[in-house]
C-alpha cells in the first residue's frame, strides 16, 4: 500500500496536504482499493462552508455509496472537476490527479489531529 | 446465521477474491475489479461460481401436474432436455421466487432456485405437494454449480470435451457429459445477456473443474468473475434479480415478464389475480430510465413527478457497456411510458430521468 511520507492521514483514510492554510484533500491508496472502481464523484461547491466531520464529498464505486468526510474546518476554494467526467483518476492516481478538493482552514489546531505516514501505516496494520 | 461457504471458497482466496456475504453465502464480488470482469464477459468470457443457488429435484407420475400448478409458465411446452425460465406465484399474484426448470424425463425435473430463497421455496413446494404423487428432494447440498459466460464460453469448453457443444441449442442442456474427464450435467443458459453454459458437478469436483476451465481459457482472455459483474451484467441485460425487481409484493406482470405467465394452460396457483392484473393492465410497472442529471440511481431511492412519489428505484447501476447511469423502478403505470419524464431523489436531491426501452443491452 502507498503511503506517501509528506502527507497526513485520517482514520477515515483520506489523505490531506498542508501548504500554511491551504489544504488539499483526498483518499489513500487504501481507501481506493477498498471501494474497487470509483464511477461517481460528488464533489463540494466552491465557496461553500465546511465543518470537520461533515460529510462533503461523495464517491461512488460500482457497488458502494461512500461519504467522504471533512477532516478539518474550511472554506472550498477549489473543487477537481476533472473527476466528473473522469471518475476513475480518483483509482489510477489518488495521491495526485484524483485529488478531491482544497480547503481554506479555518481553525489550524485541527491540524494536530492528523496523523502522520507512520501512524496511518501502523492504523492499516491494525485492521483499520 | 453464519455465512456458508463454497466448494470452491478456497480457489476464490487463491485467486484474489474479495470475499463478501450474499443470500448467507461468502461470495468473491470481485476478483480484480467489477468493471474489467464485466467486459471480460461481454467481449471474451468470464468464469463464475454459482454453488450457492438451489436445486430440487421433482419425480413421480404427477410431476407436471404438480409443476403445472406452482409455476406460471406452462411446463408441458418443456420437450426432455429442454430448460424453461419461470416465476412461481402465491395465489395473491405476488412471486415466490423465478427458477429454471429442467426436463429431464416426463416425470423427472430438476428446479434451479435462488439461494437466498432455498428454505422458503422448500417449504412452498412442500404445502403445495398435497396430493400429488410427487417425491421432492433438495439436492442444493450435493450440487454445485459453474457458469462460463461470454463469446467465447463455446471455444473454451469444446477444449474440455468430445460432445458438440454447438449443436447445444440456448436452453437445452445435456444431463450427462463428460468435462476436464469429470460427468457432469450443462445448460446453455445463464444470467448475464451473453452466450454460455452452466455446468453442474459435485461439489467434491467444483475446484478441479474451475481450475481446467481456468486454464483452457487463459490463452482467450477467460477471467474469474465475480457477484459484482455477475449484477451489472444482469442489469443490463434487463433480467430480473428476485428481492429488487420481483418479490412477495411484485408480480411477473408487473415486472414485465407476463409471457412466462401462461393464463391459456389452466389453473395454477396466482392465476385468477394475474389474468386480472393482464386484462385490466397493472397498476404499477418496472420501467428502465435514464438518469439525464448527474448521479447513480441505486435500489430503494424515490421516484418523483412534479413533487410527488410515484414510485421506488428497484435496481441503478453505472452501466459500464453503456457507459452511462440507469436504473429499473417499479412506478405507477401512468408514468411508464417510454420517453415520460421524472425526477429520481439522490441525497435529497432530485435528479432529471427518462424512461427508455428494455433490454438495456442485447447480444449481436
Amino acid at each position: 500500500m502507498n503511503i506517501p511520507k509528506e502527507l497526513r492521514y485520517t482514520k477515515n483514510h483520506e489523505w490531506v496536504k498542508i501548504e500554511g492554510s491551504k489544504v488539499t484533500i483526498g483518499i489513500t491508496d487504501f481507501a481506493q482499493s477498498q471501494l474497487g472502481d470509483i464511477v461517481f464523484v460528488e464533489l463540494p461547491e466552491v465557496a461553500a462552508e465546511i465543518s470537520s466531520g461533515s460529510s462533503f464529498a461523495v464517491i461512488e464505486s460500482v457497488k458502494a455509496v461512500s461519504d467522504i468526510y471533512a477532516p478539518l474546518s474550511g472554506e472550498v476554494i477549489e473543487i477537481n472537476e476533472m473527476l466528473a467526467d473522469a471518475p476513475e483518476t480518483v483509482n489510477q492516481d489518488c495521491y495526485g490527479a484524483g485529488w478531491i478538493a482544497t480547503l481554506e482552514i479555518s481553525d489550524q489546531s485541527q491540524l494536530s489531529e492528523l496523523l502522520d505516514s507512520e501512524a496511518y501505516a501502523k492504523l492499516l496494520e491494525g485492521g483499520h | 446465521m453464519t455465512a456458508r461457504q463454497t466448494p470452491l471458497y478456497a480457489t476464490h482466496v487463491k485467486y484474489g477474491g474479495k470475499m463478501v456475504e450474499f443470500g448467507g453465502w461468502l461470495l468473491p464480488i470481485q476478483y480484480i475489479g467489477i468493471l474489467d470482469e464485466h467486459k471480460a464477459v461481454r467481449q471474451k468470457a468470464g468464469l463464475f461460481d454459482v454453488s450457492h443457488m438451489g436445486e430440487v429435484l421433482v419425480k413421480g407420475p404427477d410431476s407436471l401436474a404438480f409443476l403445472q400448478k406452482v409455476v406460471t409458465n406452462d411446463v408441458a411446452q418443456l420437450a426432455d432436455n429442454q430448460v424453461q425460465y419461470t416465476p412461481m406465484c402465491y395465489p395473491d399474484g405476488g412471486t415466490v421466487d423465478d427458477l429454471l426448470i429442467y426436463k429431464r424425463g416426463s416425470q423427472d425435473y430438476l428446479l434451479v432456485i435462488n439461494a437466498a430463497n432455498i428454505e422458503k421455496d422448500w417449504d412452498w413446494l412442500q404445502q403445495n405437494s398435497a396430493g400429488f404423487q410427487i417425491e421432492l428432494s433438495n439436492l442444493s447440498d450435493e450440487t454445485a454449480e459453474l457458469a462460463l459466460q461470454g463469446p467465447l464460453a463455446e471455444t473454451i469448453l469444446a477444449k474440455l470435451t468430445d460432445t458438440n457443444l454447438a449443436s447445444l441449442a440456448y436452453y437445452w442442456f445435456i444431463a450427462e457429459v463428460v468435462v476436464a474427464g469429470k460427468t457432469v450435467m450443462i445448460s446453455r443458459t445463464g444470467y448475464t445477456g451473453e452466450d454460455g453454459f452452466e455446468v453442474y458437478c459435485r461439489p467434491e469436483e467444483a475446484a478441479y473443474l474451475w481450475e481446467a476451465i481456468m486454464e483452457v481459457g487463459k490463452p482467450y482472455g477467460l477471467a474469474p468473475a465475480g457477484l459484482g459483474s455477475r449484477d451489472t451484467l444482469r442489469f443490463e441485460a434487463t433480467l430480473p434479480l428476485y428481492g429488487h425487481e420481483l418479490s412477495a409484493s411484485i408480480t411477473p406482470i408487473e415486472a414485465g415478464i407476463g409471457k412466462f405467465v401462461a393464463l391459456d394452460k389452466g389453473e395454477f396457483n396466482g392465476r385468477a389475480a394475474l389474468a386480472l392484473q393482464k386484462q385490466n393492465k397493472p397498476q404499477r410497472r418496472v420501467v428502465g430510465f435514464c438518469l439525464k442529471g448527474r448521479g447513480v440511481p441505486r435500489a430503494e431511492y424515490p421516484v418523483i413527478h412534479q413533487g410527488r412519489r410515484i414510485g421506488t428505484v428497484t435496481t441503478g447501476s453505472y452501466a459500464p457497456t453503456l457507459d452511462k447511469n440507469i436504473g429499473l423502478a417499479l412506478v405507477e403505470a401512468d408514468y411508464a411510458t417510454i420517453g415520460q419524464q421524472f425526477d429520481v431523489e439522490i441525497r435529497g436531491k432530485n435528479v432529471a430521468a427518462e424512461v427508455i426501452a428494455k433490454p438495456f443491452y442485447r447480444r449481436k
